[in-house]
């Protein structure tokens, strides 16, 4: 039985460290995966759109834990042999490209459909009518529900610590196990993701009062 | 290197076990939260400013934490409360006070939805302060905020599975002592992961049915 001191403080710090680079790969992977996900799944032809569409359903409707299990096994078998942070990372992306690709499909049809035809009266290629027109507001309609889903996404990096990987959850209980003091420990755990998550809570909520009282 | 399902749908009475163990988990998690979320919002809206405060703390708390840290402090917990420590009742409660802060700010949503007249039509009519909270304001709000608290609800059902951690019964406990017994990882995550996707849906097409049958009276 030890004290909680510099070590351990320092132990759960670097775990924290883990948790942001897990989240920072997992949103920036998911937003260039997601937008193409967006596009495909408001793509003119069908069969386009239900592959999308399909995409967003597997990862909606299973357990995120299940989706690092497949990926974390999964990979070696199609010879691919990444470390356990890689398997993680690339599970956390293709999680967040179907998350995020279903909340900006919804933002890109919430933009008016009259400016899509206008656009293509005026001659305007798709390539131009996404890239200057729709996506610029989309991404504005959208930035209230991005920013909660990467507080999803931050608070979902925890799921690897059941794979092993020692990011923060993780690091809390090696350090639980070690002091037998785990109500202090993953009290300080807790807070550490509070003092993260909740300032982006409060921005996002904060944005999405501010969209709602223009619509009026 | 070969795949081979064989192994694990030998299995099969354990994980259809393990999937009755993980609907036990999602039903009683939903009404623990759904409990939680009208006692919450009755209290947010009540005169106390300590309760209100109370309860946005709580709400704040948990929708800012992750789950998985959680159940493990509320396992810990336990003993101190004088409970014996229960791997069940655990998750039950870790998930009935998670989905329990999301509902407490769906349900308040919709509570704000409806017009004060609504209420002022039911002091005039007579009607005492808790048949004006049931009738006129929580089952309109209810009906009006369904959708979001199922699609909470299926959430909450695929939560489930981070109970293993604290080695509840369910699926993914199941699966992992399988896992254990054969080393064909992949092919039994693959498998569950499937009888989740069944379960959502299931879960989904359920809650479709509840809206049609209680919330499907005439609104003018």
């Amino acid at each position: 039985m030890s004290t909680i001191g510099t070590p351990e403080l320092l132990f759960l710090l670097r775990g924290l460290g883990w948790t942001l680079a897990l989240t920072a790969i997992g949103f920036v992977g998911g937003i260039a995966f997601g937008l193409v996900v967006a596009l495909v799944r408001v793509s003119r032809r069908r069969w386009l759109r239900n592959l999308a569409a399909a995409w967003i359903a597997i990862f909606q409707g299973t357990p995120l834990l299940m989706q690092l299990f497949v990926v974390y096994f999964g990979l070696p078998l199609v010879g691919m042999d990444p470390p356990a942070w890689g398997a993680v990372a690339i599970a956390l992306t293709a999680h967040a490209s179907a998350y995020l690709g279903e909340i900006w499909r919804g933002a890109i049809q919430a933009v008016p459909g009259g400016q899509s035809e206008a656009a293509h009266a005026l001659g305007i290629r798709y390539r131009s009518l996404m890239r200057d027109i729709i996506l610029p507001q989309a991404f504005r309609l959208s930035l209230p529900a991005t920013i909660g889903f990467l507080v999803q996404l931050l608070k979902g990096t925890s799921l690897a610590a059941i794979v092993g990987f020692i990011e923060l959850t993780r690091a809390g209980q090696i350090v639980s196990n070690q002091t037998f003091k785990p109500l202090i420990v993953f009290g300080i755990v807790g807070l550490m993701y509070f003092l993260l998550c909740w300032p982006l809570s409060l921005w996002g909520g904060r944005m999405e009062r501010r969209m709602a009282r223009n619509r009026r | 290197m070969t795949l081979d399902f064989g192994v694990v749908w030998a299995r099969w009475p354990e994980l259809l076990m393990g999937l009755g163990g993980t609907l036990f988990l999602a039903v009683s998690g939903m009404i623990l939260a759904l409990v939680i979320g009208v006692l919450g919002v009755a209290v947010r809206r009540s005169d106390s400013r300590i309760g209100s405060a109370l309860v946005i703390a709580f709400v704040e708390l948990i929708r800012n934490t992750p789950f998985l840290v959680q159940i493990f402090f509320i396992f810990f917990a336990m003993p101190l409360a004088g409970l014996r420590l229960n791997p069940t009742v655990t998750a039950i409660i870790a998930l009935g006070v998670n989905g329990g802060a999301y509902a407490i700010e769906i349900i308040r949503g919709g509570v704000e939805s409806i017009p004060t007249g609504q209420t002022e039509a039911g002091l005039a009519l007579g009607l005492r302060q808790g048949e004006i909270f049931r009738k006129i304001i929580l089952k309109p709000a209810l009906r009006a905020v369904f959708p979001s608290l199922a699609s909470q609800f299926i959430l909450l059902t695929l939560t489930t599975s981070i109970a293993t951690s604290i080695s509840a019964f369910e699926l993914t406990s199941v699966a992992q002592r399988i896992d254990g017994d054969t080393f064909r990882s992949f092919e039994v995550y693959f498998t569950i992961t499937a009888m989740y996707l069944a379960l959502s849906w299931f879960v989904m097409s359920l809650f479709a049915l509840i809206s049609r049958a209680a919330f499907t009276y005439p609104t003018r």
